[in-house]
């Protein structure tokens, strides 16, 4: 098996997805670059079945991106529809149904305080997805922000602001974290700050890297020469080069945040109890858990595993769809 | 032109490690202005966490006294410069929740958490490079998509998640190991009980870790399995096993210790979550008890653990990868 047979493999109809085809709808996927190494396969070359089945079994980055949609927009409604259509408040205590397991009335079962799982997961899950949502925007701003002045000021601004980046990544983002939401304790701002600033760093990397590339550009040069000034250059040549970044690196830090806001509410640190977020719900598991209510762990975290894993699906596909230079880079 | 010599080399290296080290003062530096900042503009009262529960009790014009001989009146940078001093010292202050010198809870609970972490993170790289090298050898086949997909999957499930999920199938389920703690109450600490106590943090924590290592792995050995002196020695008729594990594995595993090094944040994220779940008595859990009770002088002095932790780590790693490798530049 030699340089030939690599070439007819690599020219093969049978590969059409490409070499992205490879994984499960996962944000890691590409952050592991799935890169033009994946093509030489020389191993299976001599196994022709696995190829055949592999097209058969792997979904297109079309159709994985349908998939991931999919699941968002019925998570999305289940979030939002089933509190209303159930027309009472998930904060509602009844002891007499305390603990019930799964049934046709109640498909989540209910809770140590007999509050139904299924109303309150879908609570939970809006609540989850709101702050996640907000943060992704407010720290994808100021990232771009950041970055963007960092990379067009350069000199000491741009030192400052990479020795500032450097710390923040220092340390360990729950554990910043979790000081912000100790110190400024008991309302939604907190979350949102102490998520919000623990995830913009990232984000004013690589839009630094980018403006620095595009000041290389000849375009960019020739602005200069014309007499442009600072603000000009940045505001008509940077600004519309970055924001597909900046919209795509918003979409992957979206998980992220759902992620982080649910591990401070476990904690105890995030929302107060009776607030149904993924966190709080799943903090609660932990007592009824050992009383064998399996259905309190089980049903949010679906929800949380669901989420997380569709919308970075999502934001993987529209990345590689908009940025496809960008695939086998690390983003945020 | 001289030809660079193994001592060369030698003082290049230690002259990246002096480097470093310089470079990680002022990192460190910014860490603990922020962590104080931040504590100082927070609505949180200085006086109340140095007095504890006689806050309330103590009178007004105490209060005012105190507030005098402490100089929390003094504008922020002065009372940040008192701080750091003590901190320099050696004086890291009292710890409230614990009631005795964070030197001293530091000096118990840091042994179990690096017991803890070590022992996940040996076994996340035990894993992470049988499996990966493993599936990249099979690359294509049933058993690399399968691994590649659980890796996937088990990296979008948060720790916390794991570890409720372990609690329920193997301590209450199966009651194959204990739920929670270090020994059993009341039990002297001895290996068998630690052991027993350990697994199941220690395999959770390493569960999360596992994913990301290992797709990386994977990754750089397919890449590696490309190269042409891999096909160089297929074409010299070497048996399969010498070509990957002599040929291939150590160029794919140069990059890995630097992917050890990146991951000590998540390390640390990973730690404070499976040990508050565990109830295991490290630093991680010390973190979210002092966070509750707005402990401020153990908060910011595991802060400051953690962020002086990840920098070194990741020293470390560069360093045995530059050692490793001599094609790696020390400058810069």
């Amino acid at each position: 098996m030699g340089d030939a047979a690599a070439r007819t493999k690599r020219t093969s109809p049978g590969r059409a997805g490409g070499p992205h085809e490879t994984s499960a709808p996962a944000d890691a996927a590409q952050r592991t670059g799935e890169t033009a190494a994946d093509e030489h396969g020389w191993i299976d070359a001599g196994r022709p079945w696995t190829r055949a089945r592999r097209s058969r079994l792997r979904l297109s980055a079309r159709q994985r991106l349908a998939v991931g949609i999919g699941v968002v927009i019925a998570l999305v409604a289940y979030a939002v529809a089933v509190p209303i259509v159930a027309g009472f408040d998930e904060r509602a205590v009844d002891l007499s149904a305390s603990g019930m397991p799964p049934s046709w009335a109640q498909p989540f079962g209910t809770d140590m305080a007999g509050r139904d799982l299924f109303v309150r997961a879908a609570a939970g899950l809006r609540i989850s997805l709101l702050i996640a949502g907000t943060c992704a925007i407010l720290s994808t701003v100021l990232g771009v922000l950041v970055g963007v002045l960092a990379g067009g000021l350069g000199r000491w601004v741009d030192r400052i602001v990479m020795r500032l980046v450097d710390t923040v990544n220092a340390i360990p983002h729950l554990l910043l974290g979790i000081v912000i939401v100790a110190l400024y304790r008991g309302n939604v701002i907190a979350i949102v700050a102490s998520i919000t600033l623990t995830h913009w760093a990232p984000v004013a990397r690589l839009i630094r890297s980018e403006v620095l590339s595009l000041r290389q550009r000849e375009f960019v040069d020739a602005a200069i020469s014309g007499g442009a000034g600072r603000i000009w250059v940045i505001r008509r040549h940077f600004v519309p080069a970055i924001v597909p970044q900046a919209v795509v690196a918003a979409a992957l830090l979206l998980p992220h945040a759902v992620w982080h806001e649910s591990a401070l509410s476990f904690l105890g640190l995030g929302l107060p109890p009776h607030r149904a977020s993924l966190g709080t719900l799943l903090d609660e598991a932990r007592e009824s858990l050992l009383l064998g209510s399996w259905w309190t762990l089980v049903f949010p975290s679906l929800m949380l595993v669901a989420a997380t894993l569709a919308i970075a699906a999502c934001g993987a596909a529209w990345r590689d769809h908009v940025l496809p230079r960008r695939r086998s880079e690390e983003l945020p | 032109m001289r030809s660079v010599t193994r001592a060369d080399r030698r003082r290049a290296i230690g002259w990246m490690v002096l480097r470093r080290l310089v470079m990680m003062v002022p990192v460190v530096a910014l860490t603990s202005v922020i962590v104080f900042v931040l504590a100082a503009a927070s609505p949180f009262d200085p006086l109340a966490g140095y007095l504890g529960d006689r806050y309330l009790t103590a009178g007004a014009d105490e209060q005012e006294r105190l507030r005098g001989t402490l100089g929390l009146d003094d504008p922020w940078y002065a009372q940040y410069g008192q701080w750091v001093t003590t901190l320099l010292s050696g004086d890291l202050g009292t710890s409230r929740v614990y009631g005795q010198p964070v030197v001293d809870v530091l000096a118990e609970r840091l042994p179990w958490t690096v017991l803890l972490a070590g022992t996940a993170l040996a076994l996340a790289i035990v894993v992470a490079l049988c499996l990966g090298v493993w599936s990249a050898w099979r690359h294509g086949g049933m058993l690399d998509r399968l691994v590649a997909g659980l890796a996937h999957a088990v990296e979008g499930i948060p720790p916390f998640v794991v570890a409720l999920a372990a609690i329920g199938i193997f301590a209450l389920g199966l009651s194959w190991f204990p739920v929670a703690g270090l020994t059993e109450p009341g039990a002297d600490v001895t290996f068998g009980q630690v052991v027993t106590h350990m697994a199941l943090p220690a395999s959770v924590l390493a569960c999360s870790q596992v994913p990301w290592l290992l797709l990386h792995v994977r990754q750089s050995m397919i890449a590696a399995l490309g190269e042409d002196y891999v096909t160089g020695a297929r074409a010299r008729g070497l048996p399969l096993p010498v070509i990957v594990l002599r040929h291939a594995l150590p160029t794919a595993l140069l990059p890995f210790v630097t992917l050890v090094g990146v991951r000590l944040p998540e390390l640390v994220t990973g730690a404070i979550l499976v040990e508050s779940v565990f109830s295991w008595p490290g630093v991680a859990d010390a973190v979210v008890r002092a966070a509750v009770e707005v402990d401020f002088a153990l908060l910011a002095a595991l802060t400051l653990l953690a962020a002086v932790a990840v920098l070194l780590g990741s020293l470390l790693a560069d360093v045995l990868y530059a050692v490793l490798d001599p094609r790696v530049a020390t400058d810069g």
